[in-house]
């Protein structure tokens, strides 16, 4: 039994009493509140260590613990503990948050040192990490959900930081209100497993998944899948996740790559056992997977955004881990693995990114880039690293994560390996297109700018419009460290837990034990294939955008490509399918509200009204009248009670 | 002659009594009238203790006499009061809780 | 219930009624006044006829004598002089009033009518150690704790008068130049200054109702004293004029024929 197990709490109060301080204290700890904020999260940093060391310590069958600090709701059958579960699974969670959460908040001391709100940026931060380490380290879906909305919260936050910018403030708005569609789901599955094992924790609820109806299970599974879709920006939900780029970029490299998108692959795995017992729910999350995996790939391509570029990767890298969690206990390591290489390299991209704008006046144009290599040789070195990594380049780590995943795409039998295979297959091609694409175009090529000095505006108007001018120079090493340090892990994090399986026994207690299965292809030929499709992608790319000239308007283009630089118009669809029927439906609503309800009850009101405005006249003010009044009533009374006791009728 | 010729003569008085509060526009003779009440039922509670030999009865109007004795004397300080404020004794002029 | 009771009841019954009635009738507070009088009194003799002297005795003392008199202090504080008109002011208040106040006279006495009452019992018995010590038996034993409340009741009562008719000065007393100033600032709009002029005296009648008259002769309306002239008692200027011319004239006719003094005798 692990030893450290009654520190769990710690992990969650730690960066909660730093959001807090921050919020209460104000403006007063506007000097050092952002040290503050790096503090608590470096700290929680180290209590998940010193937990991790302590699990690694005790054997595999050990490792699982839940540390119950309270009893949280005890209404009758209904008992729910504020639970903390210690497991492989979490703790992994527990490393990827506060490892990559703390060289973020340290990016971000840096990135956002001109802002008059870091304080507040720093406070928000931090109860992100808080909600999240609640989210994952929670016993029971119920505490997970308090998480869960916790990091919404802070999303919506974030996002909307600069709300003094209206389309922020919009964006916010989106992915809150999208996020909800899903939490919907979370709160109906709850409600069944509720009412079919009577409780909602793990323990209870995965225990006996078994023996619960197929029909029931299936219904929980896809609930789940729905709110994994409002977390994750999967389809049907995905919509939110680029314009959820309007947050400044540590906040994008922080929730929107690495930790809370994944927040829906943690609880589809989380709930393995259960999905195990629906195969018709693990179907459609594969099924969502490849989807989204296609979807996102094919907008990367066309994004000239580079935010949203590495946005639509997300979503598409995201799309990999769903169709491996959606391949049942074969896939729940691969994806949880991708997850893990993902945060680092994705995290890596972001903040390279963000180290690009940081230098380019903040312009995320990537067709008025071109040529910053050799000006930001760290941020290229680390992004190139990290695009490598994304790639699936052996021995980066995503080779290690991603190939895995495709193997296991291959296995099974009938159709689906071979649509899932295939799909996999051709992801990771795209891929490598475009995320050459976003390489290439930023650092390689010609310049597609000007400075002062090379003799001003207009030197590469190629198009005939004005180059803008700019002065790239390299980020402070308070960014540059952990772009470094996020680049180390993108080379090394796959070969290193990849070693012997290590990721995958590491796993075992939660996943539970896999058994091998052969894909319905050789592996030589998958990852023969996997690669060759990758170069192809990156060569393309290095044709298309670092020796040729790149437009600095987007060209003309077939149907696919606008489509895809509008996001396959998924916002089109939401207001057709969604807003459009939504909304005639409440005007309708209303109108019928009006017309018939208010109508009804205000003509009863004015004709009460009325009746009492005729009845008014009796209050003349005359106390003679009164007394006629209650003398009348007195012998009616009177009257009434003769009547009734029989005395008049004889 | 029967008992019940006094309840009559109570219930003529009743009746008159409340006649006055209702048609007199003075409040010192409304307030007769209210007396004029007042007596009436206290004529009515002396003959029911005759009739039924229980002298509970004439306690009763023993005690009405006394409340009265006490409601006249509130009251006619109010009457004394608005009379001061308003000049005027009339209950028709006080109507100010009128809307 | 004996003979002598019956025709004391008839004799005293319909005065009572007209008495009552006279309430509704009558212009002047005071006679009224004099109409409850008369009722409480006929109750009184009433309450004596029907075994009860005890309360007879203070009917007369409470009502008759208190709060009667009350009664008549406080008509004199608000002002004889305002005798009701009876004319209704109110719509439609005379024939509700009216109506129901004969409506409620039919169901009283429709229910005294309808009810059965068992024999008469008397108070023979309960009178034996006589009536006022039978009622202070009842009184002080089974209803001693409604005595004190009442008696609570009328102490409150009594405080009650006090504090309601109680004025409260607003503003400083005004010395007797304050009055004398604001006399003499209130002279343009007409107000008097002097004390105003004593009725015309005559030796012939009571002078307090005939106005002074002028040094041109014409009668000064406000000699005579507000509250007659609110009753209409005043004497008007003119008949007292004709008053003194006749008798000017009767004078003179005594004073050229001293022989026939005392034709008129």
């Amino acid at each position: 039994m692990m030893q450290t197990l009654s520190l769990a709490p710690w992990l969650v109060a730690t960066p909660l009493v730093g959001a807090a301080l921050l919020l209460l204290v104000g403006r007063l700890s506007d000097r050092w509140g952002h040290w503050l904020g790096v503090l608590a999260s470096t700290a929680t940093f180290v209590i998940g260590l010193v937990i991790l060391l302590d699990m690694l310590g005790v054997a595999a069958e050990d490792r699982v613990g839940v540390h119950t600090t309270a009893s949280w709701i005890d209404v009758g059958p209904l008992q729910v503990d504020l639970g903390f579960q210690v497991d492989p699974l979490s703790m992994t969670f527990v490393m990827l948050i506060t490892f990559v959460g703390s060289l973020i908040h340290l990016y971000s001391v840096a990135y956002m040192s001109h802002d008059r709100d870091r304080r507040r940026f720093f406070a928000y931060l931090n109860l992100f990490v808080a909600a999240m380490l609640l989210l994952v380290l929670a016993d029971s879906y119920l505490l997970l959900f308090v998480g869960w909305e916790g990091v919404g919260l802070a999303s919506f936050l974030l996002i909307g930081f600069w709300d003094h910018h209206l389309p922020n403030a919009v964006a916010g708005k989106k992915a809150f209100v999208m996020n909800r569609v899903g939490d919907m789901g979370l709160i109906a599955a709850m409600m069944l497993m509720l009412a079919t094992f009577g409780g909602v924790d793990f323990a209870t609820v995965l225990g006996s998944a078994d023996a619960a109806d197929q029909g029931t299970t299936t219904a929980i599974g896809l609930l789940l899948l729905l709110a994994a879709c409002g977390k994750s920006a999967q389809l049907p939900l995905q919509a939110w996740l680029g314009d959820a780029m309007a947050g400044p970029t540590p906040v994008s490299a922080l929730i929107h790559a690495a930790t809370m998108v994944t927040a829906g692959v943690y609880l589809l795995v989380r709930s393995g056992p259960l999905l195990e017992a629906a195969p018709d729910a693990q179907l459609v999350i594969a099924v969502v997977g490849a989807l989204t995996l296609l979807f996102g790939a094919i907008v990367g391509c066309a994004k000239d955004d580079i935010k949203k570029a590495l946005a639509a990767s997300t979503m598409s890298q995201i799309g990999y881990m769903m169709l491996a969690a959606g391949l049942g206990p074969v896939g729940y390591a691969f994806a949880i693995f991708h997850l893990l290489t993902h945060g680092f390299f994705k995290a890596g991209l972001f903040l390279g990114a963000g180290s690009v704008m940081h230098a380019m006046d903040d312009d995320v144009n990537m067709r008025r880039f071109g040529g910053l290599a050799r000006l930001l040789p760290v941020t290229a070195i680390t992004m190139g690293l990290g695009w490598l990594a994304i790639l699936g380049v052996p021995p980066f780590s995503g080779f290690y994560s991603k190939d895995k995943i495709i193997e296991v795409a291959f296995v099974g039998e009938g159709w689906r390996p071979w649509v899932f295979g295939t799909v996999a297959l051709v992801g990771a091609g795209i891929t490598a297109y475009y995320m050459s694409r976003l390489f290439f175009m930023t650092f390689m090529g010609r310049r597609r700018w000007a400075t002062e000095l090379a003799g001003g505006a207009g030197r590469d108007g190629a198009d005939g419009d004005e180059a803008p001018v700019r002065h790239p120079h390299e980020s402070p090493w308070l960014m540059t460290l952990p772009m470094i340090v996020l680049a180390i892990g993108s080379v090394g994090l796959g070969f290193v837990l990849n070693a012997g399986d290590r990721f995958v026994h590491w796993l075992e207690p939660v996943t539970g034990h896999a058994e091998h299965h052969e894909p319905v292809l050789p592996i030589w030929l998958i990852v023969t294939l996997t690669l060759v499709l990758v170069v192809l992608g990156a060569a393309l790319a290095f044709v298309q955008y670092a020796v040729r000239r790149v437009p600095t308007t987007p060209p003309p283009a077939p149907a696919l490509v606008r489509a895809a630089r509008v996001d396959l118009h998924q916002d089109d669809v939401n207001e057709g399918l969604v807003m459009l029927p939504g909304r005639v439906l409440t005007r309708s609503l209303v109108f019928a509200d009006r017309t018939a309800v208010d109508a009804g009850w205000l003509g009863l009101a004015g004709g009460v009204g009325r009746l009492g405005g005729r009845l008014r006249s009796m209050q003349s003010g005359y106390v003679r009248q009164y007394a006629a009044m209650t003398l009348g009533g007195l012998g009616v009374i009177v009257l009434v009670i003769w009547l009734v006791s029989g005395q008049g009728a004889s | 002659m029967d008992l019940v010729n006094y309840l009559y003569l109570a219930s003529i008085l009743f009746a008159l009594g409340a006649t006055t509060v209702l048609l007199r526009r003075n409040a010192i003779v409304v307030f007769m009238g209210v007396e004029l009440m007042l007596n009436a039922t206290n004529l009515a509670l002396v003959t029911f203790a005759r009739l039924h030999g229980d002298i509970t009865g004439q306690v009763l109007a023993f005690f009405v006499m006394v409340v009265a004795a006490a409601e006249v004397v509130v009251g006619l300080a109010i009457i004394v009061t608005i009379f001061r404020a308003r000049r005027s004794a009339s209950v028709d002029d006080v109507n100010l809780l009128k809307s | 219930m004996s003979g002598g009771e019956e025709v004391l009841f008839w004799t005293l019954a319909p005065l009572m009624v007209i008495a009552a009635a006279g309430l509704l009738v009558v212009r002047r507070a005071v006679h009224a006044a004099v109409c409850v009088v008369f009722v409480m009194i006929g109750l009184a003799v009433l309450y004596v006829a029907q075994e009860a002297p005890f309360l007879g005795i203070v009917q007369v003392v409470v009502y008759t004598g208190a709060v009667m008199m009350l009664f008549l202090f406080v008509l004199m504080l608000v002002g004889v002089d305002a005798a009701d008109s009876l004319t209704e002011t109110i719509r439609g208040q005379r024939w509700i009033g009216l109506l129901l106040g004969a409506g409620l006279a039919a169901v009283l006495l429709g229910v005294v009518a309808q009810a059965t009452f068992p024999p008469s019992v008397g108070l023979a018995q309960a009178n034996a150690v006589t009536n006022p010590v039978a009622l202070a038996r009842v009184l002080m034993q089974d209803y001693v704790v409604a005595m004190e409340v009442v008696g609570i009741l009328l102490v409150t009562a009594a405080l009650a008068g006090l504090v309601l008719t109680h004025r409260r000065r607003l503003g400083k007393k005004p010395t007797q130049r304050a009055l004398a100033e604001a006399k003499v600032a209130l002279l343009p709009t007409g107000r008097q200054l002097t004390p105003l002029p004593a009725p015309g005296v005559y030796a012939q009648n009571n002078a307090m109702d005939t106005p002074a008259l002028d040094p041109e002769g014409r009668p000064l309306e406000h000699s005579v004293p507000r509250v007659l002239r609110i009753r209409g008692q005043q004497r008007s200027a003119t008949e007292l004029l004709t008053a003194e011319e006749t008798l000017v004239q009767r004078i003179q006719l005594d004073r050229p024929a001293p022989a026939e003094n005392g034709e008129d005798r």
